[in-house]
């Protein structure tokens, strides 16, 4: 029986998975497109509703969690398990962060009475109803992405704790990190689609 | 442990040191455990699906009310299709078969990922299960048809869409990773000497399949979520009153369905590939020509979605143009059929089942073919477009294309999965009534459709009866030959023949080892020197 | 099975923070960009720096750039078939709305 790790198999595998989360986007970035085609004028003014700050913010943390995760990848690379940890738990609270911005983004919005299928969204022209729908569900889907990508991360930490990701076998991290990177991939498109449009 | 103890034991024999039992199954990361579970699985769901399209024929046998009323038939056409398509027609030659003679054909031992292999079987178990709960729970099945159209499905019905659509979900993230072990097994675990011009073709159709699997089926994921956020949140990305258009909902469907229509062929074109050799005694004609259309098809299969939606009321220069890429897909697929009858041509034929079955797949799949040609052509289309003609082509290249490459695998393959023979003269007349039963039942269809009966209606127009119930009867007769050919494989399973382990005289690596194979494929790692249809040599053991 | 000798590139401290420098400053200049109004182009330019930005991304922090040729074969191929099922859509849709 074979117990030699077939590493880049191992990676071939995430990759190809990773092939099929940028499909499962690119439906929503079809959508996207053909709307924001549709509707170019609508879309200008409610990207203007945005807060380009708070996007701008969040596109800032998540560069950063990449670095961390790139940097914990090359640490354990190099033997420093410690700084690995250091580094992933830093990914880990950008992804928090993230996750918290977010938050209160939408709960402004929803606040304003601006959420699929309310009264005040309805009311306005039909390219408004059309962005926000598309902007709650795909950064809603991201989001979910930022979660499961942060409980993907807290496994890898704890494999790190147990010892059964090492500095001589570290497919797990690495994969991990390729998952959170594709994450953040998203985000780098979303950012300027929905708060740079205005 | 000691491999030629270990060796002596067949896969379905219980591995010394272990408890056996039913979670020796279920909790398996086996790669023939689990194919033979997904085979159980794809049985049961055809027997269910087939006596849905049974009584949907009888509904059909004259106009007016027969046997249900016009719910209950909606309902039962979307359960045909949902179940035929995403429970059965999919997963049936990549899950069953290719699970279980993948890694075999290339020499190794298992898949890449063998505990995903299992994961991706207990997907297709949840999502068989949600696709039964949803019939009993909620206001009643859904009645969308298979192709879940929005605004019906996502702001009309009022029945369960929601738990079809993410068990839909769920079954195509099942699919999704078997096809990506297969991808990472094909590239990653081929044995020393096997190279890619070595590999059998089946394989090959396999490694097309699984890219179309992993690069399209999420767009299938992102569009039953969809309509799950439509149906909850009432989002309106799909309705007009709220600035939605429903026809991307069409484009977003057909950028999934059309390929998965090659993920349900090509597997089925890899067994041909592979049974016709071997019958004929001689080489495949064009072994690279066959690879390279595989993947051809795959690529030129992503690039026609729309030829679905001609009166769907888009664009006239998309209708032009997908009209025009849809005939690039015929030339891969009249390559592959040119060459498996150039392949018969001087050989010395053996007339086993898995050959008549693999005949009546290159005749049946032909007219299938050429009909989608009539299909494609946007002219023609406008006329047949929801029509029984429509009906009739998809069937022929379905069921009479993935379904006789089903059989014939089944029969190909049996004796070295069960180490024992069917009895081949009833396997034969099962496959002549099927023959048969088929083509009067599918046949007067394509009839029907130039007529111009719809697709879908519960009643019909006094002018339609005739060609109705001639189909009615074929339903019969096919579902007599089914029932025969299932019984006579199952009395062969139990009480068949023993074989040894090469009965057809195969060249490729599974052929090479035990009926039934023992837990670890090989006892040592093969080392291959040959390729897949070199038949010098090769002697056809006697089944006593 | 085989053997598998395997090579791996670890990408230093150094080159990872001057990845990460790198698209921070492309982030402001997206920002700015966003400032200008160049009509039509305004999507050409954000779209074009998210482009770049992931291009980084994906060659050093994904290791892209140390990888077997089979990866970068296929990761071209998937964003190929993207951009085919976008660009086919306008087909329709580019004659249509």
């Amino acid at each position: 029986m074979s117990v030699i790790k077939d590493y880049t198999g191992a990676k071939l595998g995430m990759w190809l998975f990773l092939f099929t989360e940028v499909l499962l986007f690119g439906g929503l970035f079809l959508l996207y497109a053909a709307y924001l085609h549709k509707f170019p004028s609508e879309f200008h003014l409610a990207g203007k509703e945005l807060n380009v700050v708070l996007g701008a913010t969040n596109t800032v943390v998540l560069i950063s969690s990449s670095w961390f995760m790139a940097m914990s990848i090359s640490a354990l690379q190099q033997g420093s398990v410690d700084q690995s940890k250091k580094f992933l738990l830093l990914t880990l609270a950008m992804a928090l962060t993230f996750l918290v911005i977010k938050y209160f983004e939408w709960s402004a919005k929803i606040e304003h009475g601006i959420f699929p299928d309310s009264p005040e969204l309805l009311a306005r022209p039909a390219g408004e109803v059309v962005f926000f729908g598309l902007y709650y569900l795909m950064t809603g889907l991201h989001g979910l992405h930022v979660i499961l990508g942060g409980g993907l991360l807290s496994f890898a930490y704890f494999l790190i704790v147990q010892g059964k990701v090492t500095p001589q076998d570290f497919v797990f991290l690495e994969n991990s990190g390729l998952y959170w990177h594709l994450v953040d991939l998203v985000w780098i498109f979303l950012f300027p689609l929905f708060y740079l449009i205005a | 442990m000691a491999p030629d103890q270990n060796s002596a034991l067949s896969f379905f024999d219980r591995q010394p040191g272990t408890l056996g039992g039913i979670t020796s199954w279920i909790f398996s990361t086996d790669h023939k455990r689990i194919g033979i579970m997904y085979l159980w699985g794809i049985m049961a769901f055809f027997i269910v699906g087939m006596l849905l399209g049974f009584l949907i024929r009888m509904e059909l046998i004259a106009p007016g009310r027969d046997i249900m009323d016009q719910q209950t038939y909606n309902v039962m056409f979307t359960l045909h299709g949902v179940i035929m398509i995403f429970l059965v027609v999919i997963p049936s030659i990549p899950a069953a078969f290719g699970n279980i003679f993948l890694p075999i054909q290339i020499g190794a031992e298992d898949v890449s990922f063998p505990k995903l292999n299992n994961f991706s079987w207990w997907l297709y178990v949840t999502g068989a299960t949600l696709a039964l709960v949803s019939l009993f729970t909620g206001n009643g099945p859904p009645d969308t048809g298979w192709t879940f159209y929005v605004p019906f499905s996502s702001n009309v019905t009022t029945t369960n869409v929601n738990v079809a659509v993410i068990a839909v979900f769920i079954l195509g993230f099942s699919s999704i990773l078997t096809g990506l072990n297969f991808v990472t097994t094909l590239h990653r675990l081929r044995a020393p000497g096997m190279t890619w011009t070595r590999m059998p073709l089946f394989c090959w159709s396999l490694y097309a399949t699984g890219w179309i699997q992993i690069l399209a089926t999420p767009v299938l994921g992102i569009t039953v979520l969809l309509i799950f956020a439509e149906r909850i949140l009432g989002v309106g990305l799909f309705d007009p009153a709220k600035g939605g258009d429903p026809i991307l909902y069409q484009h977003l469907f057909w950028l999934y369905s059309h390929p998965a229509v090659y993920i349900m062929i090509l597997p089925a074109m890899g067994v041909i590939s592979d049974v016709l050799p071997v019958f004929a005694r001689r080489d495949i004609f064009g072994y690279k020509m066959i690879a390279f259309s595989s993947v051809m098809i795959a690529f030129a299969g992503s690039l026609v979605w729309a030829h679905h939606m001609f009166t769907s009321g888009m664009s006239d220069t998309a209708v032009l143009v997908f009209s025009f890429l849809t005939f690039i897909v015929a030339i891969p697929s009249a390559i592959k059929v040119f060459n498996w009858v150039s392949t018969l041509y001087k050989g010395s034929i053996y007339t086993d089942p898995p050959f008549w079955f693999a005949l009546a797949f290159i005749f049946l799949f032909s007219i299938g073919g050429l009909t989608g040609l009539i299909l494609g052509s946007a002219g023609t289309d406008v006329h047949v477009h929801d029509t029984y003609f429509v009906v009739g082509h998809f069937h022929y290249v379905i069921f009479g294309g993935l379904g006789f490459g089903l059989f014939s695998a089944m029969h190909y393959w049996f004796p070295k999965i069960f180490g024992r023979m069917y009895d081949k003269r009833i396997a034969k007349i099962a496959c002549v009534i099927i023959f048969t039963g088929f083509n009067v039942l599918y046949f007067p269809m394509l009839i029907m459709g130039l007529q111009g009966m719809p697709r879908r209606y519960y009643d019909y127009l006094p002018q339609y009866a005739l060609g109705h119930l001639i189909s009615t009867i074929g339903s019969w007769i096919l579902v007599a030959g089914l029932l025969l050919m299932f019984g006579n494989l199952i009395k062969g399973a139990l009480r068949g023949k023993r074989c040894s382990s090469n009965p057809w005289g195969g060249a490729s690596l599974e052929w090479q080892i035990p009926s039934p194979p023992p837990h670890h494929n090989f006892v040592t790692e093969p080392v291959v020197d040959r390729g897949p249809y070199d038949f010098r040599g090769v002697e056809r053991d006697e089944c006593d | 099975m085989t053997e598998h000798h395997e090579e791996h590139h670890t990408v230093t401290y150094k080159l990872n923070t001057i990845i990460w420098g790198l698209l921070l400053v492309l982030t402001a200049v997206t920002v700015a960009a966003a400032q200008f109004d160049f009509g039509f182009l305004n999507v050409v330019v954000a779209l074009s720096i998210a482009t770049v930005k992931a291009g980084l991304v994906i060659l050093f922090f994904m290791h892209l750039k140390y990888e077997k040729p089979l990866f970068k074969i296929i990761v071209f191929i998937t964003f190929l078939l993207l951009a085919i099922a976008i660009g086919f859509t306008f087909f329709d849709i580019g004659y249509r709305y």
